[in-house]
């Protein structure tokens, strides 16, 4: 799967997990306001959750971009 | 029953805030602009329907486990595992781990070697046409009608849970599906797969993480449980299946090792080609062989994201689920609802659309599984074997693309057809059932046993087909009939698909023998590259140790042992 010409697989996940990432950081935030009506909000866990995907994304993003030699 | 009762549902479980919205678009652009972009890159029939065969393992062994990992699959054994306890996970481990690593160590060179691109292939390489016929149009058949069954029942999810129109998600689902199948193929299937393997772990882990939490670790769920059902059964794999009445499947541990373990498992893993195809895709014999060892890995920790949150459910939620039946009545949740009772315990906005995400990519996922299976065995193993014989590539290439959107459009009939029948369901879901053991015993004996002939493979595969048809309606017309097909008067439902399942496959096991042995058999050249004995295997080389296939089967066969005594 990985001819040189091609995009990977990796780099359409690694950006989507990005965007869902920002996203759910986003909510995150805009929830300490007015928490959720959800058991344990007070974990905030889409803030800590939305991060983590934010990392894994920006990794993958990173390693598998197009035209990044390997 | 499952559908039966969320058509009868009111009101949906889960509202959707604009970022949930957001999400779920933003996954159906990604999976279509997946499909053209990888429709540039495919040309050849090769590329359509066997993905180039430049998988990686990683690659095609995810694909093999995301074919097989719908979102009715991470449902309806959730509500499983609610209603059973943990005795759901044995579909997880038993039922998967040992003939995963069986395909991959003892079967994955008979069908690489032999170049087929599809099951029913291989039957023709070793057994000739007759036997690949029998195979190719029940399984294309039944293929595409389990895929409308799918898309169906996908539908009355999402009109339960998030009050979608039935149409809507119908029409939109599949032809996504359509688009980036046709568009990209195989591969296009594969990728997708891959993608939705990722967000179904990330949309649905947090529910085992945050609900483990809030009962304090595993030991503080089992208290719960035991607390809650006044017994300890619940909890554990083995120690209750010694009599068909200790346990609330009524299953015998007989029935889950030889009719779960062994023929179901190894028929469904190592013959469905909805899954072997996954694997053909590979790049190379040891990819090949890998693939299912990296499923394997992964398959041992699905019940984390599907048993354990259906436990938490019966641990933590406030009300009690009950049946189909009582919930209709009582206008209570079923245990079918426990999965998206537990997202939307724990999800708030923006996680939520994840986890709603994950059950349709599950969705999905299943469905190119089927309709990508269909349009290569239509293609390939009835309209060249069939009807066309001497057509050019390329038209192969533009019949696979143009069935890939009939077979959605049969998918939708059928959807519809049920819409309207319920009780077509059924039939369907039986039907399909019934060649799976048998045609495990026929690859099984072709690969390993070079006496077996042409005569003995279609004989065996057709007589263990009707033997099972046989006993399903032997137990349709006179329930009672349970009793002797299961070998025990306390044996439940569960337990007959797991000895139909065993006895249809030595029905087609002894004939297939017999006739052989009756039969001239094939000259030992004819067989080279097909049957164990007759073909030379390639050598590994000097591949380190841990990049051999076997030495990471020995890793999972022995984290699988350790597994079951923790739960026993």
């Amino acid at each position: 799967m990985n001819r040189d010409e091609s995009i990977s697989i990796w780099f359409f996940i690694g950006l989507l997990i990005l965007i869902y990432g920002v996203l759910i950081v986003g909510a995150g935030i805009a929830g300490l306001s007015s928490p959720p009506p959800v058991v344990m909000a007070n974990l905030h866990v889409g803030i800590w959750w939305g991060g983590l995907l934010v990392v894994v994304g920006a990794v993958y993003v990173y390693f598998f971009r197009p035209g990044r030699t390997r | 029953m499952f559908c039966l009762f969320l058509l009868q549902s009111r009101e949906r479980l889960i509202h959707l805030s604009w970022v949930d919205t957001a999400i779920i678009a933003i996954y159906f652009l990604a999976v279509l602009a997946i499909g053209f972009y990888l429709k540039e890159r495919t040309h050849t029939g090769e590329d359509f329907f066997l993905a180039g065969r430049e998988m990686t393992a990683w690659i095609a062994g995810l694909g093999f486990l995301s074919a097989n990992l719908g979102a009715l699959e991470l449902m309806g054994w959730a509500a499983a595992s609610y209603q059973y306890g943990i005795l759901a996970t044995h579909w997880y481990w038993i039922g998967a781990i040992p003939a995963m690593l069986f395909l991959a160590i003892v079967m994955m060179p008979f069908y690489y070697i032999s170049k087929t691109h599809s099951v029913p292939g291989y039957l023709k390489l070793r057994f000739g046409e007759p036997s690949r016929a029998l195979s190719a149009i029940s399984f294309a058949f039944m293929t595409v009608l389990m895929s409308g069954i799918n898309m169906y029942s996908m539908a009355l999810v999402m009109k339960v849970v998030l009050g979608w129109d039935i149409h809507f998600s119908i029409w939109i689902s599949s032809l996504t599906v359509a688009i980036y199948v046709a568009l990209g193929g195989l591969r296009s299937a594969i990728f997708n797969e891959v993608l939705q393997f990722m967000l179904i772990w990330l949309g649905v882990l947090l529910i085992p993480v945050l609900g483990l939490k809030e009962a304090g670790g595993w030991s503080g769920l089992q208290q719960k449980i035991a607390e809650r059902m006044g017994s300890t059964d619940y909890t554990h794999l083995w120690s209750t299946l010694g009599s068909f009445k200790d346990n609330p499947m009524g299953i015998h541990w007989t029935g889950i090792v030889l009719g779960l373990g062994w023929v179901i498992s190894f028929g469904y893993w190592t013959t469905d080609f909805l899954v072997v195809q996954r694997v053909l895709t590979a790049k190379d014999l040891r990819s090949a062989k890998m693939a299912p060892v990296i499923g394997a890995g992964f398959k041992m920790l699905v019940p984390l994201i599907v048993i354990v949150p259906g436990l938490l459910g019966l641990a933590l939620l406030p009300e009690k689920l009950v049946g189909e039946g009582a919930a209709v009545a009582s206008h209570a949740h079923s245990y079918n609802e426990v999965l998206p009772l537990m997202l939307a315990r724990y999800l708030g906005p923006g996680l939520l659309g994840l986890g709603i995400t994950a059950l349709i990519a599950g969705f999905m996922s299943g469905m190119a599984g089927n309709v990508t299976a269909f349009s290569t065995v239509w293609t390939y193993d009835i309209y060249r074997s069939l009807i066309r014989r001497d057509a050019t590539d390329g038209h192969y290439v533009r019949m696979g693309r143009w069935c890939t959107i009939l077979g959605v459009l049969v998918s939708i009939g059928t959807a519809y057809l049920v819409m309207q029948f319920l009780s077509i369901m059924d039939y369907v879901q039986a039907l399909f059932s019934f060649f799976i053991a048998p045609l495990f015993g026929t690859v099984l004996l072709g690969m390993l046993w070079k006496r077996a002939t042409p005569a003995g493979g279609f004989w065996g595969l057709l007589l263990g087909t009707l033997s099972s048809i046989g006993m399903w309606a032997w137990v349709k017309v006179d329930p009672g009939a349970l009793s002797i097909i299961a070998l025990s008067p306390n044996a439940k439902d569960m337990a007959e698909n797991m000895y139909r399942g065993l006895w249809s496959w030595l029905v087609c096991v002894i004939v297939t023998v017999v006739v052989s042995l009756a039969s001239r058999p094939l000259p030992e050249k004819q067989l080279v590259g097909l049957v164990y004995g007759c073909t030379e295997v390639p050598s590994e080389g000097d591949v380190p140790l841990f990049e051999r296939p076997l030495f990471w089967a020995a890793i999972v066969s022995v984290v699988f042992v350790v597994l079951n005594i923790l739960f026993w």
